[in-house]
């Protein structure tokens, strides 16, 4: 790929397998190093550092040699990146800090509640595969707001397109820098506000000099080493526990432990019921969250701008389409792994942690409580013994201290945060990149100066790249929130904003531009305004309706109220409107079938 | 036959949109169907696992894997049938 002009060679592509063979063996035989390292004696810390450090300087490598002048590699990757490694990519892109440190976490404290969030972050995916992803790898333009602009003719859809895509992607990668802060606080032993902006560095040097293509083969190097680390762990625990490596198997006989245990210890909120609440009563409030949650999720993920795009770099429509069932397995892989995660983690603090002498806890519980409160242990009724209200341990932090909890080696602990680090980083960089994109082709290049050289364009591009990722990490600093209800609510902005104008604008020749600009802004601002006021102005909420939440919907899942909103208002001014041009239907044409040439419909 | 006329390009449409349909159907059954019912599910254990736990944490997922697949082969068939496919 590093050939004098930038553009990535077929002699590259060729020999990607062998090129990430290498990689993966090498990533094993480096965490086997370190292991023995450990066993010789040399301390945590240092182990810490190599596992952050070291991978963070392959990433550095990688997007230092795919730097690039030329506009298509910077933009699309130069549409030549394979169905099944796009496909590695979308994974790593899609996996973020949410769900590799936070997903099991949730499901550790909610039970089956939480459930909501496996299935509403892999069913997305089928939705991509038939409504969107082979028609805008067919339109074949460089970002999102582009097929708005083109199909609603003009810069209006444009700029809402923009708006929304900044809206839910920032909100996105807050959480992605807050998350690379609490792995990089941990494990380097420095202040969180510090820590983000070191992390910051890590973004930026994958994403800044090679655009979307420097990001692609990162991302696929992110996957490799975020699968492996999520999975040895549970793998681990599942040989030690029942004999068997497959814990996607085997934790069901954990499941059946954690039962047990909850009877004896008087947990009444069983992990394994359905919609039940704190008292572990069926309740129809848990109920219409969970169905209100999967569908903003799933809506979202074919909604969100970083992800959509990915599509674009596939050489053909037939691959983007194998691509998105190559990504859904990649993403399935650790999706499914996670209850399991939950489980053993519940299992081993079951077991091994509650009912111990709180004095000689093991360091890994003043380590964790060092980190901003994420772990706190108060003996409330003074008897020397941990009971199980008196641990209150945070979701954002119960993968990444897990292999501690277990008792296994520390080697594992830093190869889970190399993993979380990973995942992070690499949702942070496709993020980054789709506000910068939208905000430099979109913006300055479509709208502001159509005659500015390529050049220029690079050069914008990537000092909106960097203005974005300080004021992200600077957000992120101030701890807004949680990693995985700021994510949720990146979702439903998306799918609020994006879903019904790109679904419509493929599936309905009717859509027309007045129909879809309303619809989209009154779909958006519903969304926008029920998240906004329930969060930060509850009363004025109240005061207006009279309650709380709107049939008790949580604003995780603000969608709920703004997606029938987009559709209904599209639907009837579109009817309202005149019917789009004869060109603009022969351009609907175009991009619905994969061979021939997209008409232009202006 | 690189163009098609409007009413092959009618009959390719609506083989597309009958698949679509038809996966969009699955995923609803798989996606929200299936765990309307989970406490009752729940009463099955299959290998220590609740049904209606194992479809929320694995059986779902396995469907929706198979779904992507199954679009991807079935479109691929219905571009060629059309003659419309990629070189």
């Amino acid at each position: 790929m590093a050939d004098t002009r930038g553009t990535t060679s077929n002699a590259f592509i060729g020999n990607l397998g062998k090129i990430y063979g290498g990689y993966a063996g090498g990533f094993i035989v480096f965490t086997l190093i370190l292991a023995v390292l450990e066993q010789m004696g040399v301390p945590n810390k240092i182990i810490g550092y190599c596992f952050v450090i070291l991978t963070i300087g392959v990433y550095a490598y990688i997007g230092i040699l795919s730097r690039t002048m030329d506009i298509s590699e910077y933009y699309v990757a130069g549409r030549k990146v394979p169905a099944l490694y796009n496909g590695m990519a979308t994974g790593a892109d899609w996996m973020s800090a949410a769900s590799f440190i936070s997903m099991a976490g949730g499901l550790y404290l909610g039970g089956y509640n939480a459930m909501g969030y496996v299935l509403g972050w892999t069913g997305g995916y089928v939705l991509v595969g038939i409504l969107l992803a082979p028609y805008l790898r067919k339109f074949g333009q460089f970002t999102v707001p582009d097929f708005l602009g083109a199909r609603y003719e003009g810069n209006g859809a444009r700029l809402c397109g923009v708006v929304v895509l900044f809206a839910a992607s920032f909100t996105y990668i807050v959480a992605q820098c807050f998350g690379i802060g609490i792995i990089t606080s941990r494990f380097l032993g420095i202040p969180f506000e510090v820590a983000i902006f070191v992390g910051l560095l890590g973004i930026l040097v994958c994403s800044m000099l090679g655009g979307m293509r420097a990001v692609t083969w990162t991302q696929v190097a992110q996957y490799i080493i975020l699968i492996i680390s999520y999975l040895v762990p549970v793998v681990w625990l599942s040989t030690e526990r029942y004999g068997i490596p497959i814990p996607q198997l085997t934790y069901g006989h954990a499941l059946e432990q954690i039962t047990a245990l909850e009877d004896k210890l008087g947990v009444v909120k069983h992990h394994v019921a359905a919609f039940t609440d704190a008292k572990g009563q069926f309740s129809w409030v848990e109920f219409n969250n969970f169905w209100a949650l999967v569908l903003c999720l799933m809506i979202g993920t074919a909604s969100l701008p970083h992800i959509l795009m990915r599509y674009f770099t596939t050489p053909s429509v037939r691959e983007a389409r194998n691509s998105v069932a190559w990504s859904i397995f990649f993403i399935f892989l650790l999706y499914f792994t996670a209850p399991a995660y939950a489980a053993f983690a519940k299992l081993e603090v079951y077991q091994n942690v509650i009912g111990q002498p709180i004095a000689e806890l093991p360091a890994w519980v003043q380590n964790w409580a060092q980190v901003g409160g994420l772990l706190t242990i108060k003996d409330a009724n003074s008897d020397g013994l941990l009971q199980l209200p008196e641990l209150v341990i945070n979701q954002d932090i119960i993968v990444l201290s897990m292999p501690e909890i277990a008792g296994l080696p520390y080697v594992v602990s830093g190869l889970v945060a190399a993993g979380g680090l990973a995942a992070a980083l690499s949702t942070a960089d496709g993020l980054l990149l789709a506000i910068a994109n939208a905000l430099s082709h979109d913006v300055y290049y479509k709208m502001i100066d159509p005659r500015a050289t390529t050049g220029r364009r690079l050069i914008v591009a990537r000092v909106l790249l960097v203005g974005v990722a300080i004021i992200a990490a600077a957000v992120a600093s101030t701890r807004p929130s949680g990693i995985i209800q700021m994510v949720a609510w990146a979702f439903s902005l998306a799918a609020a904003g994006l879903f019904a104008p790109l679904v419509l604008g493929i599936w309905w020749k009717r859509t027309t531009k007045v129909g879809a600009i309303t619809g989209m802004l009154a779909g958006f601002g519903v969304c926008l305004f029920y998240l906004v006021m329930t969060r930060y102005a509850p009363v004025t909420f109240k005061e207006m309706f009279g309650t709380d939440l709107w049939f008790g919907i949580r604003n995780i899942s603000s969608a709920l109220f703004g997606l029938p909103v987009a559709f209904v208002v599209t639907w009837i001014v579109s009817l309202m409107t005149p019917e789009p041009s004869k060109e603009m239907q022969d351009f609907v044409d175009s991009i619905r079938v994969p061979r021939g040439v997209v008409v232009t419909g202006a | 036959m690189a163009q098609l006329d409007a009413s092959q390009m009618k009959q390719y449409w609506a083989k597309t949109s009958r698949l679509m349909w038809t996966i969009f159907a699955l995923w609803i059954f798989f996606g929200f169907v299936v765990h309307l019912f989970a406490v009752q599910l729940n009463t099955i254990t299959i290998f220590g696992f609740p049904l209606g736990f194992y479809m929320a944490a694995q059986g779902s997922l396995i469907a929706f894997v198979l779904l992507c697949v199954w679009n991807a082969v079935a479109q691929n068939r219905i571009d060629e049938e059309f003659g419309v496919h990629e070189e």
